[in-house]
């Protein structure tokens, strides 16, 4: 029984209140396959022609297939994304120009939360602070500037289209869409490719020493899936510039009082009343207190959850919390499953380690990717000989090689491990060989191109790779999914906002190298100071609730609740003992490839992990002091939930896209294998009450998918 | 590896500190120094004790929140690399580690290893930016900016803001981190409009907030973003340079 109800009137059918399709039921097949038809006696889905009003093309008849029946239930109506009608190139300007307006003078009269301090973060509530708006910044980190936008390395793509290398944005926007084959918000693509021009301009006039050339203009190189020159960079850290240039603005807006920021707090949940985003509940991680703020419009720019994995590309204190915390007060959750794999993280050599660091993808340019051809052989790599190799890739991707998109690569890598070729003194890796290009360019030229990277392979592991191969394996890096919002950027909860990795949108299944800093920079700056005055606009000459309203004492006395449990629970292991074992379930169960028994026994596994956890964690010392175990505890008990979340729409989804790859859905040359007809749709997941520690089970709302730039196709790398 | 491992431990910023020896007797050469901590923090959970607090979070060497002297040494015994890049792969079986948090009056120890570093922040606000709004700029590509220019400018802006410049300094003097964020902008053509107005804000809050500078180069020896030393001399040259424009911002 589908427990949808309707969260706020933006949600609403697709097809408008008068279709006459809306109120009956989808294919209502409990056979995912049977699904695939028109089932005899079924009235026509809302599909073609039904309104020739609204010139946009209606999306696949069958949005609604069902892979998971039994295990969470599906609501009846698609969701709206509220996507302005028409020629998507022109959308966001018209959109632009239906946001109603707040006078400067009105605009003290608003409060804004803004939570988190990364390039998505800073930059909104950066730009609110200089339109004028109050606003309050929060992060868990002791400085805005630690955002982990900061760690990204390879650059930040624009649609400024100067070269004659025949750029554009409609170009942009194919490319983005293709790369996350077909699974993302065309609309979005849109807006985020034409405001990627300003982005430059922005973060360049506030301090980013973009690369130049010898003639002083900006410089630009090529990135994986595009064949034009598009990404704007600063040496190896561009994250790290524009992170510094972002938070240096807030700190701006700080000293001119507009915004109030606020650092080591970690939200805890959101205050929700009647159906509104009211406030957030944090907790002082110094001090240890639970403190309550509340305004007008709350935006969470928390990032991504890749660290549900344990081991991952991300910093050690990224985390779910804010995010999964807003899901479990009516948020919905889009496609979790959706988690890019990069191909050439360090592998995992022991116990202890508690990250996989990236390698920059650059290196695929002269290293070869190969394996023993023998699966178990001990030997050292430079004595097995040349024909007792097998350079997997290049045999399988002859065109593409070693330089094949993120996600085959990582793909190919995995089942040669799991077929016991892997190196490495765990079997758990790949050799990234440099030994044929130091022979063909010399040594001086390969140190010119990768030193930097080699010094710290050197640095990470104590091996030289110029005289051994490298050792790689894919790690857990970014995530595609995130809160599900509309086109406004605002989530299911009226009032509450999303922005930069927290939320979904533009990458699909698979995210192209250089977009994330963009949608992060373009979410920030010049999507969200749109979008949310035209919701604050309905709320003129209201108060933000007062701190002693019931809805924001109930909240606070569940986070003190819940945090008062995490520390009685009294048992014998520590918070990362549960981290690092579901971080393997979910590696071996819901990681690179997918299959149904293999998703099933991961849920199994977690479900068994949490009791685990909710029965023995440890966690030392009391919430009235800064408690690291404490802070961990909650967000490994969060991940707990999550993880539940991300198997399930993996386990829904029986086709392969992007980074999603089920193993039932290939093509006969092991393929990812697409199905437009079933799942040209996203799944955005809504909460619903568990018994005991568990989660009950979600209910999939389907937003369909509707392309009208860039046909559908299928991507192809062979 | 077997390492004896003397950690600062202190409950509060008003509480006495004192150190505590520890044993990990399965250390591993390719542990970092954070992994370490993890391994002793795990020990010391599972036998009911709190674990020692400490700052880390990207583990790379970028976002610069890792921050632990080791061996009188802030971040380590390997010049010019943040924390979470030491390795112990630099010890031998039976070594003897001392940890404690970056020293400095103007960092105030929060617990065990960490500190309070929000003196470097409150010198960014009062000044270290450029007053531009959201949608206001230029096209960037008609800001001409020479490749040397640009490369000068990121020479200075790879500071990662961890502050091991004030702990290595004898003065606890931030001049290689304020320095650092002044020469950046006087590099580059964006920063110029207000460069007098800047320095005298970022230079009266860093000799509110940090000691003097004598020129030891303490600082230069440990800064893992190899910033250069020729930043420290920025903060008294643009000091002077601001005096000297008056009431003028540029």
């Amino acid at each position: 029984m589908n427990t949808f109800r309707r969260i706020g009137d933006r949600i609403r059918s697709t097809f408008g209140p008068d279709s006459e399709a809306v109120s009956k039921p989808q294919t209502d097949t409990p056979d995912p396959a049977a699904a695939q038809g028109d089932p005899a006696g079924t009235p026509d889905p809302p599909a073609r022609g039904h309104d020739a009003s609204r010139d946009r093309t209606e999306p696949p008849a069958n949005h609604g297939t069902r892979g998971a029946e039994g295990f969470v239930g599906y609501a009846g109506e698609p969701l709206d994304g509220n996507i302005p009608d028409g020629d998507p190139l022109t959308a966001w300007a018209r959109r632009k120009l239906e946001y109603k307006l707040i006078s400067p003078l009105n605009r003290r009269k608003f409060k804004v939360i803004v939570v988190g301090t990364g390039l998505a973060g800073a930059g909104c509530a950066a730009a609110l602070g200089e339109l004028g708006y109050n606003v309050v910044s929060y992060t868990f980190h002791d400085a805005a500037r630690r955002a982990h936008s900061v760690a990204a390395q390879g650059g930040i793509n624009s649609a400024r289209a100067r070269k004659v290398d025949n750029d554009s944005l409609e170009r942009f926007v194919k490319d983005t869409v293709k790369g996350g084959d077909f699974r993302a918000r065309e609309a979005d693509c849109f807006r985020l490719g034409e405001e990627s021009v300003r982005v430059i301009d922005h973060m360049d006039a506030i301090g980013a020493p973009f690369a130049r050339e010898y003639g002083g203009e900006l410089r630009t190189r090529s990135f994986g899936g595009v064949q034009v020159s598009r990404t704007y960079y600063t040496r190896g850290q561009t994250g790290q510039q524009l992170q510094v240039a972002a938070s240096r603005s807030l700190q701006r807006q700080v000293g001119l009082g507009t915004v109030d920021l606020r650092t080591h707090r970690e939200v805890l949940d959101l205050i929700v009343d009647d159906g509104r985003a009211r406030g957030v509940v944090v907790r002082d991680l110094y001090s240890g207190e639970i403190e309550a703020e509340t305004a007008h419009a709350v935006v969470l720019c928390t990032g991504g959850y890749g660290n549900v994995y344990f081991r991952s590309t991300l910093a050690h204190n990224s985390n779910v919390t804010a995010a999964w915390r807003a899901h479990r007060r009516g948020a919905y959750f889009a496609s979790p499953s959706y988690i890019q794999f990069h191909p050439t993280a360090l592998p995992v050599s022991s116990h202890w380690q508690s990250k996989t660091t990236l390698m920059s993808e650059s290196l695929r340019n002269d290293g070869r990717i190969w394996v023993p051809k023998k699966s178990g052989d001990e030997r050292p790599a430079n004595q097995i000989p040349e024909d007792e190799r097998d350079y997997y890739l290049e045999r399988k991707y002859p065109s593409y090689g070693n330089l094949s998109p993120r996600d085959i690569s990582s793909r190919a890598a995995r089942e040669e491990i799991e077929a016991g070729r892997g190196v490495g003194p765990l079997r758990n890796s790949v050799y990234l060989d440099f030994r044929d290009a130091i022979g063909r360019l010399g040594r001086k030229t390969i140190e010119e191109r990768y030193g930097n990277l080699f010094e710290m392979y050197f640095d990470a592991t104590g091996e030289d790779p110029y005289t051994e191969p490298m050792r790689i394996a894919p790690g857990a890096h970014f995530a595609m999914g995130g809160l599900w919002s509309d086109y406004d950027m605002m989530t299911s909860i009226d009032g509450l906002f999303v922005g930069g990795e927290a939320g979904w949108g533009y990458h699909g299944a698979n995210r192209l190298g250089a977009n994330s800093l963009l949608s992060a920079c373009v979410d920030g700056w010049f999507t969200l100071p749109y979008s949310i005055p035209d919701f604050l606009a309905g709320h003129l000459g209201e108060a933000p609730l007062s701190l002693d309203h019931p809805a924001v004492q109930e909240t606070m006395a569940e986070v003190r609740e819940r945090t008062e449990r995490l520390l009685s629970i009294g048992g014998t292991r520590g918070a990362d003992h549960f981290h690092r074992e579901l971080g393997e379930i979910l590696y071996s169960g819901c990681g690179v490839a997918r299959t149904e028994a293999g998703l099933k026994d991961a849920l199994e596994r977690i479900r068994e992990l949490r009791g685990q956890f909710w029965s023995d964690l440890r966690v030392p010392g009391t919430g009235r002091q800064l408690n690291q175990e404490l802070e961990r505890a909650g967000r490994i008990a969060d991940y707990l939930e999550m993880a539940e979340l991300m198997c399930l729409d993996a386990l829904d989804r029986q086709e392969s896209c992007g980074a999603h790859f089920r193993e039932e859905s290939q093509t006969a040359d092991g393929e990812a294998l697409r199905d437009d007809d079933g799942w040209c749709f996203v799944s955005a997941w809504e909460h619903t009450p568990g018994r005991d520690v568990h989660p009950g089970k979600p209910v999939r709302h389907v937003e369909p998918l509707d392309f009208r730039a860039v046909p559908l196709q299928t991507r192809n790398y062979a | 590896m077997k390492l004896t491992i003397e950690v600062w431990r202190q409950e509060n910023a008003e509480a006495e500190g004192r150190f505590v020896t520890y044993r990990v007797d399965d250390a591993a050469p390719e542990m970092s120094l954070p992994e370490l901590l993890d391994r002793l923090n795990d020990q010391l959970v599972s036998a009911g004790e709190e674990p020692i607090a400490f700052d880390t979070d990207c583990r790379e060497g970028i976002c610069g929140t890792c921050g632990i002297t080791v061996d009188d040494v802030p971040h380590g015994k390997v010049p010019n690399t943040p924390t979470c890049r030491q390795h112990l792969r630099s010890y031998d079986d039976g070594d003897h580690l001392k940890l404690e948090p970056f020293r400095s009056a103007s960092f105030p120890v929060i617990r065990d290893l960490m500190v309070d570093r929000s003196a470097l922040d409150r010198v960014i606000a009062s000044g270290g930016y450029v007053s531009v709004d959201a949608g206001t700029a230029p096209d960037a590509d008609t800001r001409q900016i020479p490749f040397q220019v640009a490369e000068a400018g990121l020479d200075f802006s790879a500071c990662i803001g961890c502050g091991a410049c004030v702990a290595a300094c004898p003065n606890g003097a931030s001049h290689l981190f304020s320095g650092a964020l002044l020469s950046h902008l006087t590099a580059l053509p964006q920063g110029r409009p207000e460069r007098a107005r800047r320095a005298r804000g970022v230079v009266s809050t860093t000799e509110e907030e940090f000691g003097p500078c004598s020129v030891y180069g303490e600082c230069v020896e440990v800064c893992p973003a190899g910033i250069p030393i020729s930043a420290i001399s920025a903060v008294n040259r643009e000091a002077a340079r601001a005096a000297v424009r008056r009431r003028r911002d540029d």
